[in-house]
């Protein structure tokens, strides 16, 4: 659990963001100091301790398999940077 | 009643005048524009407003409805139909809303007018809304101070007098310390008290949306509206929802309050310890028990929350695409450079710096040693709080460590920002409810004054005990009649 294993140009790969050296030099710097003051959590005895994903524990909420309205295709698109025929435009991913 | 004075009045307040055709809707909207107008240059609170609108709305409205002409403004990370949701983002910037949050909706039956959105910091990842790629916001009662965060705007323009009350949403603080920065109310519900669906996510298991107000009344009177369980939210809780301003008058003898020796640590402002120990005092002299209680996992509650959080948000902010909607880099080489560039150019800084930690606290040969060991220190947290709650009905605890701060001050430190939520991300990761109330007032170098907060925490769905409580406390006190001179 020792912050000198982040890597951050090797995470933010993995997080598809591509930062600049000076972010990258800046955020390793950080980082560092935030896990760095994180290393206290391997004080607390865990034995036996199960895991909280959540506040609640709610399990399988369920609902009717019912048709119900949602976004029109209009709606849909509206917000997308870039659509054309009723499509939104990426680009090419095939060669 | 002059125009002009309607921006300073409560919902309580309003409602009556209203009621009694004093006012008009359209009266109410037109005086609050006035005064945003006047004094928004000064603080920044809002990022967009949509006054006609509003002013159909409010042209057309029950003035016998709950929240009847009513007008709330709205953080910028919750969907109101047709309006910017942009989460102060680069991002987001040109998003409009296709739907209601169903706090909004709820709201919207209720009869209250939705005009304007309000700052935070971007995607609520900060503590002093200085994270916005928008602007700063700045505390009302010292210009060059922040007004906390992320919900920076909302209390900065209820505090302002530029809104009658807000809604904002809360991650491990985000509604509490700066209602408290500001000299306002506010309330994180319990978990599943409020439906999250049209809040933009950032840490699932954590967020809720609360109300600012300038009274305990006024919390109650939007909880009361807000609350309930929504299909489109399957961790909403379908407990019954009580009329929240019912017994509010209920005095407190009899009344177990905890004050957790862990949160009187010795990283606190004088000023800070001083009115908690002012504060407890006066809840005495209501007729309240004070016990002193242990909550030992406290000093561990910063750091799980900021693995949990940033692990959720690291997934969340994935639907960040450049594709369905949002901001897009020119000229992608890839599909890979198309995703890359449109999320470092769209992101700033705390975004992240936040997903980082968050796939770096998730990815294989860490996930144990962070992200799994953090789920069970929230589960000792949660239990904490189980053994506290068997003893007392509430805790008592400062809302934030100091009283605001400076402008710029903390923004190369993310780890001295991120302790400015000490206090507040216990709550949060047990998932109860808790409100900051004005407790105060602490004097800085310069002479000015600055408001303080005080926290009661109280049991999951217990709502209605720590509003009658805060309730109490206020009607006590003149704190919250304070406003800043502007």
């Amino acid at each position: 659990m020792s912050s000198p294993d982040l890597d951050v140009a090797y995470v933010a790969r993995l997080a598809r963001l591509d930062l600049s050296a000076e972010e990258t030099a800046l955020f390793q710097k950080q980082l560092a100091q935030v896990l760095e003051h994180a290393v206290r959590l391997r004080e607390v005895n865990l034995e036996g301790i199960e895991a909280a994903a959540h506040a609640w524990p709610i399990f399988d909420v369920l609902r009717e398999d019912e048709i119900r309205p949602g976004l029109t295709q209009e709606e849909a698109l509206r917000n997308a940077p870039r659509t054309a025929q009723d499509l939104f435009i990426v680009p090419k991913v095939v060669e | 009643m002059i125009p002009s004075e309607l921006p300073g009045l409560t919902i309580t307040e309003l409602q009556k005048l209203l009621r009694a055709r004093e006012v008009s809707p359209r009266e109410v909207l037109l005086a609050l524009q006035e005064r945003i107008e006047t004094v928004d240059p000064q603080i920044d609170a809002y990022l967009s407003r949509d006054l006609d609108a509003a002013l159909a709305a409010a042209d057309a409205v029950d003035v016998s409805l709950p929240l009847g002409g009513i007008p709330i403004a709205v953080k910028d990370a919750i969907s109101v139909r047709d309006q910017p949701c942009t989460c102060a983002s680069k991002i987001l910037r040109n998003y409009r809303a296709l739907f209601d949050a169903t706090a909004i909706a709820k709201l919207r039956a209720a009869g209250a007018i939705l005009f304007g959105k309000t700052n935070l910091d971007e995607f609520a990842m900060g503590s002093s809304t200085e994270n916005s790629s928008i602007k700063s916001t700045r505390n009302p009662w010292d210009p060059g101070r922040v007004p906390g965060g992320s919900s920076g705007g909302s209390a900065a323009a209820v505090a302002a007098d530029e809104a009658i009350a807000s809604l904002g949403s809360d991650t491990g603080g985000s509604i509490r310390q700066p209602a408290s920065l500001c000299g306002v109310v506010g309330l994180k519900p319990t978990y599943g008290r409020v439906s999250r669906y049209g809040l933009v996510a950032f840490a699932s298991s954590l967020e809720q949306i609360g109300p600012l107000t300038k009274t305990v009344q006024d919390t109650a009177l939007l909880l009361s509206a807000m609350a309930g369980v929504d299909p489109h939210d399957s961790t909403s809780l379908a407990a019954p929802v009580p009329d929240y301003g019912a017994g509010l008058e209920k005095d407190l003898r009899g009344v177990r309050l905890g004050l957790p020796r862990e949160y009187l640590s010795d990283g606190i402002d004088p000023a800070v310890r001083s009115a908690l120990q002012a504060a407890v005092a006066q809840f005495s002299s209501l007729g309240a028990e004070i016990i002193e209680v242990s909550l030992p996992h406290t000093s561990y509650s910063i750091d799980t929350y900021y693995i949990i959080a940033t692990a959720e948000a690291s997934a969340n902010l994935a639907r960040f695409d450049g594709v369905r909607y949002g901001y897009r880099a020119e000229n992608p080489q890839s599909m890979l450079d198309h995703y890359s560039r449109t999320r470092a150019e769209g992101f700033g800084a705390e975004v992240k710096r936040r997903i980082i930690l968050g796939t770096y606290v998730l990815s294989s040969g860490y996930y144990d040693a962070y992200y799994l060991r953090a789920q069970k220190t929230r589960t000792l947290i949660r239990q904490d709080f189980s053994h506290a709650f068997a003893q007392v009905d509430a805790l008592l605890s400062p809302t934030a460590p100091e009283p605001a701060f400076k402008i710029g001050e903390r923004l190369a430190d993310p780890l001295r920002m991120y302790l400015a939520d000490i206090f507040t991300t216990a709550a949060s990761l047990a998932g109860i409810c808790a409100i900051s109330i004005p407790c105060g007032f602490a004097k800085t170098s310069e002479g000015t004054e600055l408001p303080l907060g005080l926290q009661i925490m109280g049991k999951a769905l217990e709502e209605a005990r720590i509003l009658q409580i805060a309730h109490a406390f206020e009607q006590s006190t003149e704190w919250h009649r304070r406003r800043p001179a502007l």
